[in-house]
C-alpha cells in the first residue's frame, strides 16, 4: 500500500526518540556524537559546536567513520527536525541502538539562543583543489583551513627541501619560507627536483619560488636569501609554526636547534648520506632536541656532506617527504610524530630502523636548568658546548672548511 | 657473538662490512673487540682516555647506552648493537 509523506513521518516519530535543543545542549561533552545531516551549504551557515557533518545523502556511506561504535549515543539534527528523523531510521536499520533526532533542528537550536560555530569556508577553487584532503575526516575543511593559515620554514632548498617545498605547496600550507643563499648548479638536479635545467645559475630561493607558484599560485613564498647564522636565526624563524631542517652543515643544525627550542617551534630533522638517512621530529620540551641526540658534532672527516660523499638522489627525496609528512601532522595536530624516535632509512636494504631517543636532563638547551638560565638572561648553550665542539667554536667553522657548493 | 651494525661513514675502516659479529658481554667489551679487529676504528670511537667519543651514539636494541649504563651496559649474544654518528647531508 502506498504511503504518503505524512504516513512516513508518523511512522518515524513512533520509532525514533526525539530530544529538544536544550536537552542536547545539556549533554555533557563527549557523551553523544552529534551529527548534522544537512546539506553542505546549510552547514556552512553555522552548526552546533563539536558536531560532525554527514549530509543525509551520504549517511549510509559515511556515518561509520564518525560513529564507529553501534552502541554509542548519537543525536542527529537537520534544519527543522524532519530529515534527521528519517536519517535516524536509516541508522537504526544499520544497527545503531541509541539514535535520537533533535526536534526543531538547527533553527530550534538558534531560536533557543544556543551558541553555534561558523565553519571557515573554502572558496570553490579551494574545494576543488583540496578535495582529496576534504574527503579525509582527519583533515576536512577545518584542517585545510588550518593548513592554509599555517607557516612552514624550509632551511635549505636542496635535496631534502625540494620535495618538502613542492608537497607543502601542493597541500596548501599557506606560507612557505625558504632559507638558502646558494645558486642552482647542474649537479644539484640529480635530486633537487624543485629546480630545473632552465634555471641553472638562478638563486635557489627564486627557482624554488617559481616552482611553488607554478604548482599552487595561492601559496605565499617568503624568500630568505641568506645563510642561517647565530646573528639572524631568531629573526628568520620568528612566526613560523614548523621548521624543516634540510641543511648540510652541523653548524647550522645546532644554531637552528638552539633558537627553535628557545622559540618553542618544532623542527623536523632529516639528514642523508649515500644510501642512508636519519629522521626525527624535535618538539621543544615534549621530546629531546638535537643536542640531546648529538651533544657534539663529529669531526668533519666523519660527516662529509653530499658533495663530498655523494648521495643516491631518491634518498633525500624519501627523507624530505617523510619530513613533510611530519610537518603536516604537526600543523594539523593529528597522528603521532617521531618525537622521541629516530628513524633510520637504508635504501640498499629498503629497511627502516627505529631507535628510541630521550631528553638529556643535562641538555644545555632544553633541560629545565637551561630554560631557567635563558629566562634569567644567561643561556647555557655556548659555554656548555665547551671544548667538546672545537670546530663549532673556531672562527671559520664548517663555513671555512666546506665550500658553499658543499652546502647544497 | 653480538651483531654490531656499522654506519656507512665507518665502513671503510672495517673493510666495507655493514655488520660484524663481535664477542663481548658489555658495550666496552664489544668496542674493545671491534677495535682489536679493526684498529682504524679506535680514533673514531674512543677518546684518548678510552671513553666513547661524544659524537658517536651507541644503541643496544634501539636504546641509547648513555641512558643505560654507558660503556658498562651489558650486551647479550642476541642483542643488536648499533653505532651511530650524526650525519650532515641535506
Amino acid at each position: 500500500m502506498p504511503k504518503s509523506f505524512a504516513d512516513l513521518l508518523r511512522e518515524a516519530r513512533t520509532q525514533i526518540r526525539e530530544v529538544t535543543p536544550l536537552e542536547v545542549s545539556a549533554l555533557p561533552k563527549g557523551t553523544a556524537v552529534i551529527v548534522d545531516v544537512r546539506e553542505e551549504y546549510e552547514w556552512e551557515q553555522g552548526y552546533i559546536p563539536g558536531a560532525e557533518h554527514v549530509s543525509k545523502g551520504y549517511l549510509e556511506q559515511a556515518i561509520e567513520e564518525v560513529a564507529p561504535d553501534r552502541d554509542q549515543p548519537v543525536v542527529l539534527y537537520c534544519a527543522g527536525g524532519i530529515r534527521s528523523l528519517f536519517a535516524a531510521q536509516t541508522m537504526q536499520e544499520m544497527g545503531y541502538t541509541d539514535v535520537a533526532s533533535m526536534s526543531a533542528g538547527f533553527q530550534g537550536w538558534k531560536s533557543a539562543g544556543l551558541p553555534f560555530d561558523k565553519p571557515i569556508t573554502l572558496s570553490q577553487d579551494q574545494k576543488q583543489r583540496y578535495s582529496r584532503h576534504l574527503l579525509i575526516p582527519e583533515v576536512g575543511s577545518a584542517g585545510q583551513a588550518r593548513l592554509l593559515a599555517s607557516r612552514a620554514l624550509i632551511i635549505g632548498a636542496g635535496g631534502l627541501g625540494s620535495p618538502a617545498a613542492l608537497y607543502l605547496a601542493a597541500a596548501g600550507v599557506g606560507t612557505i619560507g625558504l632559507v638558502d643563499f646558494d645558486i642552482v648548479d647542474v649537479s644539484n638536479l640529480q635530486r633537487q627536483i624543485v629546480h630545473t635545467t632552465a634555471r641553472v645559475g638562478e638563486r635557489k630561493v627564486e627557482s624554488a619560488s617559481v616552482a611553488i607558484k607554478a604548482l599552487n599560485p595561492e601559496i605565499e613564498v617568503v624568500a630568505h636569501e641568506e645563510m642561517l647564522g647565530a646573528a639572524n636565526v631568531e629573526r628568520i624563524i620568528a612566526g613560523y609554526d614548523v621548521i624543516l631542517d634540510g641543511t648540510d652543515t652541523f653548524e647550522t643544525r645546532y644554531i637552528l636547534n638552539d633558537a627553535a627550542v628557545a622559540a618553542g617551534i618544532p623542527v623536523i630533522h632529516a639528514s642523508v648520506f649515500r644510501f642512508e638517512g636519519q629522521l626525527t621530529t624535535f618538539v621543544p620540551y615534549e621530546g629531546p632536541c638535537y643536542r640531546c641526540l648529538y651533544p657534539t658534532p663529529p669531526p668533519p672527516e666523519l660527516a662529509p656532506g653530499c658533495s663530498v660523499a655523494g648521495v643516491l638522489g631518491v634518498v633525500p627525496g624519501i627523507l624530505g617527504l617523510l619530513q613533510t609528512n611530519e610537518a603536516l601532522k604537526v600543523l594539523l595536530g593529528i597522528g603521532n610524530t617521531l618525537a622521541g624516535r629516530l628513524m633510520l632509512f637504508d635504501a640498499l636494504e629498503t629497511e627502516f630502523t627505529e631507535l628510541q631517543l630521550r631528553r638529556d636532563p643535562r641538555c644545555p638547551v632544553c633541560s629545565d636548568e637551561a630554560v631557567a638560565a635563558r629566562a634569567a638572561g644567561r643561556p647555557l648553550a655556548t659555554t656548555a658546548m665547551g671544548a667538546d665542539a672545537p670546530f663549532l667554536l673556531t672562527t671559520t667553522g664548517l663555513a671555512g672548511t666546506i665550500s658553499p657548493e658543499a652546502r647544497a | 657473538m653480538s651483531t654490531v651494525f656499522i654506519p656507512s661513514v665507518l665502513r671503510a675502516n672495517v673493510g666495507g662490512a655493514k655488520a660484524l659479529e663481535v664477542d663481548g658481554s658489555t658495550v666496552r667489551g664489544i668496542v674493545d673487540g671491534l677495535v682489536l679487529q679493526h684498529p682504524a676504528l679506535r680514533g673514531q670511537l674512543l677518546t684518548d682516555d678510552g671513553e666513547l667519543n661524544r659524537f658517536v651514539n651507541v644503541y643496544v636494541n634501539g636504546q641509547d647506552v648513555r641512558y643505560l649504563a654507558g660503556l658498562e651496559t651489558p650486551v647479550a649474544t642476541t642483542d643488536e648493537v648499533r653505532l651511530l654518528p650524526a650525519m650532515a647531508g641535506g
